[in-house]
């Protein structure tokens, strides 16, 4: 078997699993069980910051390696291999059709509610070592500690508060205090909380296109997710609410890392401190947000990214 | 000229609903208003004796409409956790193929003549219930009463399955993405999302368990009856109905006309389920 | 991780999997239930109907289709039954499907969005919410009295026709409003008047789904009890309308439109009614033919819809 960082570090410009010879590295052979995750030491990622050639060392999140994606005998995602920095935005952007959203499911699974999908590969958590998509790994494990805000702002028929609380529910939780705390803090986080604290009670479909989305966050941030998935979760909006969502996006990178498809390369470019080019299921070029839009390595990217098809 | 002719031809069709519910109204109305010179409406409506085929007639609605009434509770216990049931595990849980199968079953199952249904209860559930019960009598509202309830069954999972359905996709997906399993989604996100669906759903339940005729005209026994006791025979509205209409009753006598009083009363207590039930439906397909 | 201990532990990847599994539990034991409960319904009413057929069994001779009705349950048969509901079918399908195509028609094609087309909407919608029994209390007050056809097979088919007049608008507005949009565009943009483009156009692509609705219409028609006891349908009659063929020109008669009649659902209902267990036979038997009748003709129109629908693929 292939030490995997090594062909990592062959495709892929930031140079992934720098330090030689780590015995946890990524492997994808020996799926983890899921009753028992072992915590290992995460890989590193290593980057170099402007023009100082400062080198900054960064955590890897979730490695994903040699994934592919099936609906039934449809190969939809092939052989994709990129790193997910730990605390950072990385975006996945690529023309319609060329499976970035399909690769975004894959992190919750969410493909497993459709009959007849598989998935080949592994995207490994750490410091868990837990493949995500392995077959003995329970999908609603998976979503319990994967958020997700989707394209259109889809709160439940509930109140504001009770769909911020609906994840801890899930979980138990039934102390009406903490219940409380945890919602206020979740939709401070969201920077919703000014605007819906004196109408907790109502009805979530009452609110604004954007302050549903918002909430939408906030639902997924009451349970601090390890990682949050956005598809595209600003197409829907108006610019005003967009200005806010990234604004927010941008700030959530303290407290999570971030995973967003885009169609809007402006978007990208302004959020995200990776980026991923898709096109037809595969990975064209993965690199420094900074560098993709300014310097892309491939000319398909630069094609796409001057708006030269899409 | 003849695409004018032909577009009043249409109307005319389509303005016989209108004369139709127009003349259920007025032969209703004045039928019953007949009724109402020879029956003071106060004593038609708090009498608690249902007599109009005695010598000493009395015209109380009330036993009438307790049968009626007791008859349709029995019928939504048996029709409303098992149909909501039925259709959460086939909305949120069957395999599509499964779903595909049954659904043109339940169809099928409505279509099944009441008269049919009649007999089920008279000749199978009654016995089978005085197996369990055997101080039951032969004509009994609990027998009646299930296989009504047993009968809209169909109607109400395959109504309440439609609402459910009609839930959209993103609002299940972003339950499951919080990680929530099949069960909490239905209950927690689809119920609620569908509430008004399932709601009409069962009030247009409730608007067939109280219409419902042969089945208790069969096996209820058809003695006016004041008792929400399901264990005793007794007469709905409908078997009423049924009773005055089988004998020979001249026209024009008050016996004759108070079945159209009842129907009265009968029309008016579905129409006010009917109006309840199909408001909510629209309300409902205009939240999605 | 939550710094909240409070909920600390309910975040805990590994304390969660506890949860979890409770959780997924309750998931499987409703899986188990609903299926259940819904195998139970079915298998109950399963169980029900092949008790029909075999109550009935003894019954189903040839001798049960050409006698009539009797007071000695073995030499009873469905003779009368089965005539009356043919010749009321016959006037039911002849008035209810004309005027519901046309009231469908009407209603998509023609109207104006306005409160009279609403008003008409509404009565349609609450016409296939009204008790059957209403129809028989309609008819009785309408057509037996005021219009003097007595209890006849013409007022017993006006009235089943009536009640039909809602699910057979309802299907074929649903059959026409399925033909799209860019078919009418196109026979108008060639001068083709609205009529022209309804019969030439909008009606043929939409008959699947008006026989469906019609054959539906009439499997609810062959069941109604309630209302045609109500008119005063006889149950014991032992003759047979006039024949609709004579001998002589023009070889078609319409006198039986007048006579009395019975039908199965009545005779069915007249038997189950005896306290001889022995017509509790014929009950069953005449039941048995009666839900075959309606099954059939449900079988057949879901087969043209699903055929109709394979054919074309807009």
């Amino acid at each position: 078997m292939m030490d995997s960082s090594t062909m990592a570090r062959a495709q892929l410009p930031p140079q992934v699993g720098e330090r030689s010879g780590e015995e946890h590295s990524l492997r994808n052979d020996q799926p983890v069980p899921a009753g028992t995750p072992e915590r290992g030491e995460s890989p590193k990622i290593s980057v170099t910051v402007g023009d100082t050639r400062k080198v900054r060392t960064l955590e890897v999140k979730a490695a994903v390696e040699n994934l592919s994606f099936y609906y039934g005998q449809h190969r939809a995602l092939k052989n994709l291999t990129i790193p997910i920095a730990d605390k950072q935005v990385t975006a996945l952007i690529g023309p319609s059709g060329c499976g970035k959203s399909t690769f975004l499911r894959c992190f919750n699974r969410m493909h497993d509610l459709q009959p007849d999908t598989r998935y080949e590969g592994s995207i490994t958590l750490h410091p868990d070592n837990l493949n995500l998509v392995g077959e003995h790994v329970d999908p609603i494990e998976v979503r319990m500690r994967i958020g997700m805000v989707f394209q259109k702002p889809n709160p439940f028929p509930k109140s504001v508060f009770e769909n911020v609380a609906y994840g801890l529910r899930l979980r138990g939780v039934r102390n009406r205090a903490t219940l409380a705390e945890e919602v206020e803090k979740a939709l401070r986080g969201a920077a919703l909380w000014d605007e819906v604290k004196d109408r907790l009670q109502d009805s979530a479909l009452a609110l604004s296109g954007g302050q549903m989305q918002r909430l939408c966050i906030a639902r997924a941030l009451a349970t601090t997710p390890e990682i949050l998935l956005f598809d595209e979760p600003t197409s829907a909006l108006d610019p005003i609410a967009t200005a806010k969502i990234e604004e927010l996006i941008s700030t959530l990178r303290d407290q999570v890392t971030v995973l967003i498809v885009t169609h809007n390369m402006q978007q990208a470019a302004r959020v995200s401190d990776y980026t991923a080019f898709m096109y037809l299921g595969e990975l064209i070029e993965f690199d420094e947000a900074a560098k993709i839009f300014t310097n892309p390595g491939k000319k398909a990217t630069e094609d796409y990214i001057t708006g030269r098809y899409g | 000229m003849r695409d004018r002719a032909v577009e009043l031809l249409l109307l005319a069709a389509g303005l016989v609903a209108v004369f139709t519910t127009l003349a259920i109204v007025a032969i209703l109305l004045i039928e019953s208003s007949a009724f109402f010179e020879h029956v003071s409406i106060v004593e038609f409506l708090t009498g608690t004796m249902w007599t109009p085929l005695f010598a000493d007639a009395r015209y109380g609605i009330l036993p009438l409409v307790a049968g009626t009434l007791t008859t349709t509770i029995v019928a939504l216990l048996v029709a409303v956790p098992l149909g909501t049931l039925i259709a959460i595990y086939l909305s949120e849980f069957a395999p599509s193929r499964l779903r595909e199968t049954v659904k043109p079953i339940l169809e099928l199952l409505g279509a099944v003549p009441t008269v049919v249904y009649g007999y089920f209860a008279l000749t199978m559930v009654t016995p089978a219930l005085q197996w369990l019960m055997p101080d039951l009598p032969g004509f009994n509202m609990l027998s009646a009463g299930l296989v009504i309830g047993l009968m809209i069954v169909p109607y109400v999972s395959s109504l309440s399955e439609d609402a459910m359905r009609a839930v959209p996709r993103y609002m299940r997906e972003g339950s499951y993405a919080m990680g929530a399993t099949r069960l909490q989604t239905a209950l927690h996100v689809v119920v609620p999302g569908a509430f008004s669906g399932l709601a009409a759903a069962f009030i247009l339940g409730i608007s067939r368990a109280v219409g419902e005729t042969m089945v208790v005209a069969i096996a209820a026994g058809m003695q006016p009856n004041f008792t929400f006791d399901p264990t005793q025979p007794a007469a709905t509205i409908t078997a009423y109905i049924v009773q005055v209409s089988l004998g020979d009753l001249p026209h024009g006598s008050v016996g004759y006309q108070s079945i159209f009083a009842a129907g009265l009363v009968l029309m008016i207590m579905t129409l006010v389920f009917n109006v309840i039930g199909f408001s909510l439906t629209r309300r409902f397909r205009e939240a999605y | 991780m939550s710094d909240n201990p409070a909920i600390a532990t309910f975040l805990d990847p590994k304390l969660v999997r506890d949860g979890l599994s409770r959780r997924k539990v309750l998931d499987q034991v409703f899986v188990i239930v609903g299926l259940l409960v819904m195998l139970v319904c079915l298998a109950i009413l399963a169980v029900l109907f092949i008790d029909l057929v075999r109550d009935g069994s003894e019954r189903f001779t040839w001798d049960f289709f050409t006698n009539f009705a009797s007071r000695r349950a073995e030499r009873a048969g469905i003779l009368a039954a089965w005539v009356g509901t043919t010749l009321i079918m016959i006037v039911t399908a002849v008035c209810a499907v004309p005027v519901g195509v046309a009231a469908a028609i009407y209603l998509e094609e023609y109207a104006p969005k306005n409160w009279f087309t609403a008003i008409i909407e509404i009565n349609v919608t609450n016409l296939a919410g009204v008790p059957s029994i209403v129809y028989g209390l309609l008819a009785l007050g309408l057509f037996v009295y005021q219009f003097d056809l007595g209890q006849s097979i013409a007022a017993a088919g006006l009235t089943l026709a009536l009640l039909i007049l809602p699910i057979v608008i309802v299907a074929t507005r649903e059959a026409i409003r399925s033909v799209p949009n860019a078919i009418r565009e196109a026979a108008y943009g060639l001068g083709a008047t609205r009529w022209e483009v309804t019969k030439d156009h909008v009606l043929p692509y939409s008959t699947g789904g008006i026989l469906t609705g019609m054959i539906l219409g009439l499997s609810r028609a062959i069941g109604e009890t309630a209302p045609i006891i109500t008119i005063g349908a006889l149950s014991f009659i032992a003759f047979l309308p006039e024949s609709p063929f004579t001998s002589e020109f023009p070889f078609i008669s319409f006198g039986w439109l007048n006579d009395p009649f019975t039908a199965m659902p009545i005779q069915m209902f007249n038997w189950v009614s005896r306290p001889d267990p022995a017509f509790q036979s014929n009950a069953a038997a005449a039941g048995a033919i009666l839900l075959g009748m309606t099954l059939l003709m449900n079988g057949v129109a879901i087969w043209i819809r699903y055929r109709y629908r394979k054919k074309i693929n807009w």
